[in-house]
C-alpha cells in the first residue's frame, strides 16, 4: 500500500514535468485542460480610475490604463499568471510557472492572495 | 552564380563539384548603416529589399542561432490574402503579389505552389460572414470564389459532409492561396541579400541595445560591440525580450504553436483546407506528408514545445472534417514561439528611441507576410515613412483606439 502510494507520487511528479498538472490548493492535482488561462497576474493590479459625468480621466490616467490593459512584461522564466477553473470549482488561481520549462512551482487561490494583500 | 536548369545539367555532368556555398560567413565589421537583429524570414527579406529596392549599403543581419532556426523553419507554410479589414488586406495582397514573382526575383526555387485554399463553412451565419470577407478580398483585387456544397464535393470528396454537428455547406476559396517551401524562403532571401553585399552573421546573439540620449548607437553581441545608427528588430517570439533591452514594453505575449506532419502519402489533398467550426488547417507537402495545425496552446511560453491537450484538440478537429486522416500515422510534431499581439495584427513601426525600429506581433500568420513585411520594413527604414499598405501597423494604435482586430476578441492574445 505504502509502496503503491510512493510509486503514485513519483508518477505524478514525472507527469507534472512532462505535462501540465495543476495542484489545486483545495482539489489536489488537476489536468490543466480543466482551466482557462487568463494572462499575467499583474492584471489584478487594476489602476483606480473612476471617470463619471463630472470627472473625466486625465491624460496620465488614460495612459496608465492603456499600459495596464495592453502592455505585458512577457518574461522568459518565472511568470505569475491567472488561471480560472472553469471545468471545476470556478475558482481563480495565481500560478507561478516557468515559461521556459512549463514547470509549475506555486499555486495559490486569488482570494487568499488578495486577503493577504489587503491586511 | 545564377541558378538555372542548364547549370543543374552541367553540374550533373561534372559530378556536382562546382557548387559554391550560398552565402559567405563574414566576421562582423565595426560599424554598419543598418543592423537587422534576427535572421528569420522577416529579417532576411528586410535585408534583401533594403539592398535591392532601396539601394542601401552596409547592412548586416545578426542571428542568434543559424538562418532558419526560428519560426521561418517551423511553420505550416500556408500563404493566402483572405483578410477582412482594410488595415490588413491590402498588405497581405501585396505579399501575395510578391510571392507570385519571388522565385524569378531572387533566382531560387522556393516551391511556391498556388493550389488554392478553401475555408469551409457549416451554417448560414458563417456563409454570410465569408461572403462579406470574400467581398473585401475582391475589393483588394485578391479574388475570391464562393463554392457550394456540390462544388466542394467535387474537389474534396473525402470530407465528412454529413457530419451531424458540423455538416459542410460550402467554402470560401482563394485560388491563389497555397503553400511554399518555408526554409527555401529563408535560404533564397539569405543568398539574395548576400549577393548584394549584406553580411549575414550567424551564431551572434544580440545581448544589449546601446542607447544614448534616446538615440540608439549600436548593439552588444556575443561577437563584440557593433555600431549602427539604425537598428531593425525582427525577432518574432523573442520580441519582448529584445525590446526590453532598450527599456520598451510591448503589447505582446509569447505563446507556443504546434505543427504536425504525417507519413508521406500519395497526392490526396487538392490544396489547403480549413475547418470552420474549430481551428484546424491542413495541406499536403510535396513529399506527401499531411501538414496540419490548429490553435496555440494558450498560455505564455518560450519552450518551443507544447502539451498533449492541444495535440488531442487539433487531431479531433482533423477527424471532424476528414475522418480518413485517422488512418495516417503522425510522424513528427514540434512547436514555435509566437509573438501574439493584443489585437492579432502586427507592428511595423518606429519606436520612441531614435533609430530603433520594430517589426513583430505576427502571431501565427507571419509566414505569408514574409515578402511584404520585409518590403514595407525596408521602406520604413530607408525612407523614414511607412509604406502605404502598412500605415496602420503602429505601436500606438491601442492608445488611439485604432485596433485591427480581425476576430473582434479584444486584448486577449490567446483568443486571436
Ligand atoms: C507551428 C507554426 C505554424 C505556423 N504556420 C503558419 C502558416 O501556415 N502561415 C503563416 O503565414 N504563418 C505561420 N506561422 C507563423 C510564422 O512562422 C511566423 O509568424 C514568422 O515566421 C515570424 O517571422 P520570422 O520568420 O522573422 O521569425 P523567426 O524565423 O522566428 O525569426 C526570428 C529570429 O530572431 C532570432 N533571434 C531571437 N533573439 C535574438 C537575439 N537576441 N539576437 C539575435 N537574433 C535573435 C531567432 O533566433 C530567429 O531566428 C506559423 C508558426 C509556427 C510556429
Amino acid at each position: 500500500m505504502k509502496k503503491a502510494k510512493a510509486l503514485n507520487q513519483t508518477y505524478i511528479r514525472q507527469w507534472n514535468k512532462k505535462f501540465m498538472i495543476i495542484n489545486h490548493p483545495i482539489l489536489g492535482p488537476r489536468d490543466a485542460n480543466e482551466f482557462v488561462y487568463k494572462g499575467d497576474a499583474e492584471l489584478l493590479n487594476r489602476p483606480h480610475w473612476t471617470p463619471n459625468a463630472t470627472k473625466r480621466a486625465t491624460y496620465a490616467e488614460q495612459e496608465e490604463f492603456h499600459d495596464y490593459l495592453y502592455l505585458r512584461n512577457n518574461p522568459a522564466g518565472e511568470h505569475k499568471e491567472l488561471w480560472y477553473h472553469e471545468q471545476g470549482d470556478r475558482s481563480w488561481l495565481i500560478i507561478t510557472r516557468d515559461t521556459l520549462t512549463h514547470q509549475i512551482s506555486k499555486v495559490e487561490l486569488v482570494r487568499e492572495f488578495l486577503k493577504e494583500k489587503v491586511t | 552564380m545564377n541558378y538555372s536548369a542548364l547549370k543543374v545539367f552541367f553540374q550533373g555532368l561534372s559530378g556536382n563539384k562546382g557548387w559554391k556555398p550560398m552565402w559567405r560567413e563574414p566576421e562582423p565589421k565595426e560599424e554598419y548603416d543598418i543592423l537587422i537583429v534576427g535572421g528569420g524570414g522577416h529579417g532576411l527579406s528586410t535585408a534583401y529589399y533594403l539592398a535591392k529596392e532601396f539601394q542601401e549599403k552596409k547592412i548586416a543581419v545578426l542571428e542568434k542561432g543559424w538562418i532558419g532556426s526560428g519560426n521561418i523553419g517551423r511553420n505550416t507554410t500556408i500563404i493566402r490574402s483572405n483578410y477582412l479589414l482594410k488595415g490588413n488586406q491590402p498588405f497581405y495582397e501585396l505579399s501575395m503579389k510578391l510571392w507570385e514573382n519571388l522565385e524569378q526575383d531572387f533566382n531560387y526555387n522556393a516551391m511556391i505552389s498556388q493550389r488554392g485554399i478553401m475555408n469551409l463553412f457549416h451554417n448560414d451565419p458563417q456563409r454570410d460572414a465569408y461572403t462579406r470577407r470574400g467581398n473585401s478580398m475582391m475589393i483588394s483585387g485578391a479574388g475570391a470564389v464562393m463554392l457550394n456544397e456540390k462544388e466542394v464535393r467535387r474537389v474534396a470528396p473525402f470530407l465528412d459532409f454529413d457530419n451531424a454537428r458540423f455538416p459542410i455547406k460550402g467554402a470560401l476559396c482563394q485560388t491563389r492561396g497555397g503553400t511554399v517551401r518555408h526554409d527555401a524562403v529563408a535560404w533564397g532571401y539569405a543568398r539574395g541579400a548576400d549577393r548584394l553585399g549584406v553580411d549575414i552573421i550567424q551564431n551572434c546573439p544580440v545581448l544589449n541595445i546601446l542607447v544614448e540620449n534616446d538615440k540608439c548607437i549600436g548593439v552588444e553581441t556575443a561577437k563584440g560591440t557593433i555600431k549602427a545608427k539604425k537598428i531593425a528588430i525582427c525577432v518574432a517570439g523573442s520580441s519582448s525580450q529584445v525590446m526590453n533591452m532598450a527599456g520598451l514594453k510591448l503589447p505582446i505575449e509569447s505563446h507556443v504553436l504546434q505543427a504536425f506532419v504525417t507519413e508521406g502519402l500519395k497526392p490526396v489533398l487538392p490544396g489547403v483546407i480549413t475547418f470552420g467550426a474549430g481551428h484546424f488547417y491542413v495541406s499536403q507537402s510535396d513529399k506527401g506528408g499531411l501538414v496540419f495545425g490548429g490553435d496555440i496552446d494558450g498560455y505564455n511560453s518560450y519552450a518551443q514545445r507544447g502539451n498533449l491537450p492541444t495535440v488531442e484538440d487539433v487531431c479531433e478537429g482533423g477527424m471532424a472534417i476528414m475522418p480518413m486522416i485517422g488512418r495516417s500515422k503522425l510522424l513528427r510534431m514540434w512547436g514555435g514561439i509566437m509573438d501574439m499581439s493584443m489585437d492579432g495584427s502586427p507592428f511595423i513601426d518606429k519606436t520612441k528611441i531614435e533609430g530603433l525600429f520594430f517589426n513583430g506581433g505576427w502571431c501565427y500568420g507571419g509566414f505569408k507576410a514574409t515578402p511584404a513585411s520585409g518590403f514595407c520594413f525596408a521602406h520604413l527604414l530607408s525612407k523614414g515613412e511607412p509604406h502605404e499598405t502598412a500605415l496602420e501597423f503602429r505601436l500606438d494604435r491601442f492608445q488611439r483606439g485604432a485596433v485591427i482586430d480581425e476576430k473582434g476578441q479584444g486584448a486577449q492574445p490567446n483568443l486571436h
